[in-house]
């Protein structure tokens, strides 16, 4: 078993733990070893970081063209290290990267993918994969015919856990071969903006809103969390098309997802229905929203979350 | 400039997905089907693109009958002519074998430029455009919000997590598309008449020389075992207190002794 983990700027991402963690769990049940792989340049104290998740081996592929992420580097590296270890199962993340990876490598490989997976099951030696199709609406059980299969799991959403055992690392010489995407520019947010499709808490606002986010933004601040939109209030221009949560936005599941002035229309709720706890502060109290949280507030989200705001600052002294 | 926007025709996403008996597939007969919401922004992004620098816009879809419904929409939006792969065989072909299926229709159809949406909003696979690029050798940018083309280039900006990469590929390439990109414009009604007589195709797994035993339904790779609705949560508790202030210490003492998520 493969798990191919994900770095920017020589640090590994969250997502990288989670695959290693999940690849872990799966390769035990399989009775199989766990290969982590880690792409980039210069970047042999990753190492170290993966081990605590319990891979046999880690291999590293360094080299300078592949600092950056570029599709075709990867994949010729990556297809290269996969035809000679013939993995079963490859595992990997549901993220821009695993986006953008997974189907070329498909191809390459003539390979099944199960994408932006939120379970896998194990049952006689068989996996299957459980994935929302539809934004949301249906939950798929697939299962790939012939090998390898490859897995993308959706971030945040494997747990992540600690399983240090003996590990070897090897470095293999790599082919980057011919690289026909060049990275101009990475413009990145500046400041502690804290990405949807990874944040543990997300405060989302929609039309109720009126287009005012500052309440919003406020508690968002002070939970370390980070704001989410409904369509409408993106169709409004009230905030960037990257905030919005929903069936043609980006699909969610953190830990806690406070939905303020959201009155839930399909699409919205398919996006954030894998979140694990969910709070609706709403002034219709019959808005569909409530119908998919777990609590509920009827009152006006402009007294309601600067009252929490308040709350959450006294818990936090 | 020469350009194919590869097109899907999907479940409007107003509307509620049922499971149909065989507990495999949904029910189709309420459903409202439109092109894409991903593919109208390419369709767009290549309209622009032909209005600066002159070319053709081709639009390629896999899809039963009622696919060429969106064909025309696409066209009635702009595009010239459209190629259309309808065979039951080719049905429910899981995304690599439609990604074979689309590239062997473009083998011998000479263009600059592939725009596919970055996903489809049925099946959420995020596969076929990419495994498309590589079944016919060229390079791919996915996720673009912004694209400028000049001098045999794209120029795009690529969203990922945090932020953009801004990427650039020589031509011929392929890249898709994400919200942010363009506003899809409304076919005209005049549009929607000059469509009624514009080309398109129609190909068979056969004319695209594609072996139909790798294709369709019974060919998935990626086997449908079962769609089962989310979980339904546990009605919602609503949070009884005086006032705003009252419901949100009561809401905040929830979430932290009971549920412990902060």
């Amino acid at each position: 078993m493969f798990a191919i983990t994900e770095q920017r700027d020589g640090e590994l991402r969250k997502v990288s733990f989670e695959v290693v963690s999940e690849g872990r769990r799966v390769a035990d049940g399989l009775g199989s070893e766990l290969t982590a792989v880690v792409l980039g340049s210069g970047i042999d104290g990753l190492a170290e970081a993966l081990k605590k998740y319990g891979p046999d081996k880690i291999l590293i592929g360094d080299d300078p063209a592949l600092a950056d992420y570029t599709t075709d580097a990867y994949t010729n590296v990556l297809a290269d290290l996969i035809k000679s270890s013939d993995p079963a199962v490859i595992i990997t993340g549901a993220s821009a990267q695993g986006k953008d990876l997974v189907g070329r490598l498909s191809a390459r490989l003539d390979a099944g993918v199960a994408m932006d997976c939120v379970d896998l099951k194990l049952d006689n030696g068989n996996l299957t994969y459980t994935r929302p199709m539809f934004g949301g609406k249906i939950l798929a059980s697939v299962e790939i015919e012939g090998s390898p299969q490859i897995v993308a799991v959706r971030p945040n959403v494997m747990s992540i856990t600690e399983n240090a055992k003996e590990c070897s690392i090897e470095k293999p010489a790599v082919q980057v071969g011919d690289v026909r995407t060049a990275v101009v520019e990475m413009k990145m947010e500046t400041g502690d903006k804290v990405e949807l499709t990874e944040a543990d808490i997300i405060v989302s606002g929609g039309r109720g809103t009126g287009g005012d986010y500052a309440a919003i933004e406020a508690l968002a601040e002070l939970l370390g969390a980070a704001v989410g939109a409904s369509r409408s209030a993106v169709d409004e221009g009230w905030r960037p098309h990257s905030d919005q949560v929903g069936q043609t936005g980006k699909t969610v599941s953190p830990s806690l997802y406070v939905a303020c002035g959201i009155s839930g229309a399909i699409q919205h709720l398919a996006g954030m229905s894998t979140s694990k706890y969910i709070v609706a502060i709403n002034k219709d109290e019959e808005a569909p929203i409530f119908s998919k949280a777990d609590l509920g507030i009827a009152g006006d989200l402009f007294e309601v979350v600067p009252a929490i705001t308040e709350e959450v600052k006294k818990l936090k002294g | 400039m020469d350009i194919v926007v590869l097109v899907k025709q999907v479940p409007d996403t107003e509307s509620l997905v049922q499971i149909a008996d065989d507990g495999v597939s949904i029910k189709t007969q309420d459903i409202k089907w439109i092109m894409n919401p991903y593919d109208e922004l390419a369709v767009e992004a290549a309209l622009q693109i032909k209005e600066a620098q002159g070319g053709t816009v081709t639009i390629l879809s896999l899809g039963p009958e009622k696919a060429i419904e969106t064909i025309r929409t696409a066209l009635a939006m702009g595009a010239d002519q459209g190629i259309h792969i309808c065979d039951p065989a080719a049905l429910g072909s899981d995304p690599l074998a439609t990604a074979k299926l689309l590239a062997a229709a473009l083998k011998d159809f000479p263009c600059d430029l592939i725009i596919a949406g970055h996903r489809a909003v049925d099946e959420d696979n995020y596969q076929v455009a990419a495994a498309v690029a590589e079944l016919m050798g060229l390079p791919q940018i996915s996720m673009v919000n912004k694209v400028e083309v000049s001098e045999g280039k794209i120029i795009c900006h690529r969203t990922i997590e945090g932020g953009t990469v801004v990427m650039e590929a020589t031509l011929p390439a392929l890249f898709t598309t994400q919200r942010g990109l363009n506003e899809p414009r409304y076919a005209s009604l005049p549009g929607i008449m000059k469509a009624k007589k514009k080309p398109v195709e129609v190909k068979t797994v056969a004319d695209l020389g594609v072996d139909a035993g790798t294709v369709g339904a019974a060919n998935r790779k990626v086997k449908i075992k079962a769609l089962n609705l989310p979980p339904e949560r546990q009605a919602v508790r609503m949070v009884e207190a005086e006032g705003a202030a009252g419901k949100a210490a009561e809401l905040v003492k929830i979430l932290h002794e009971e549920i412990k998520v902060i």
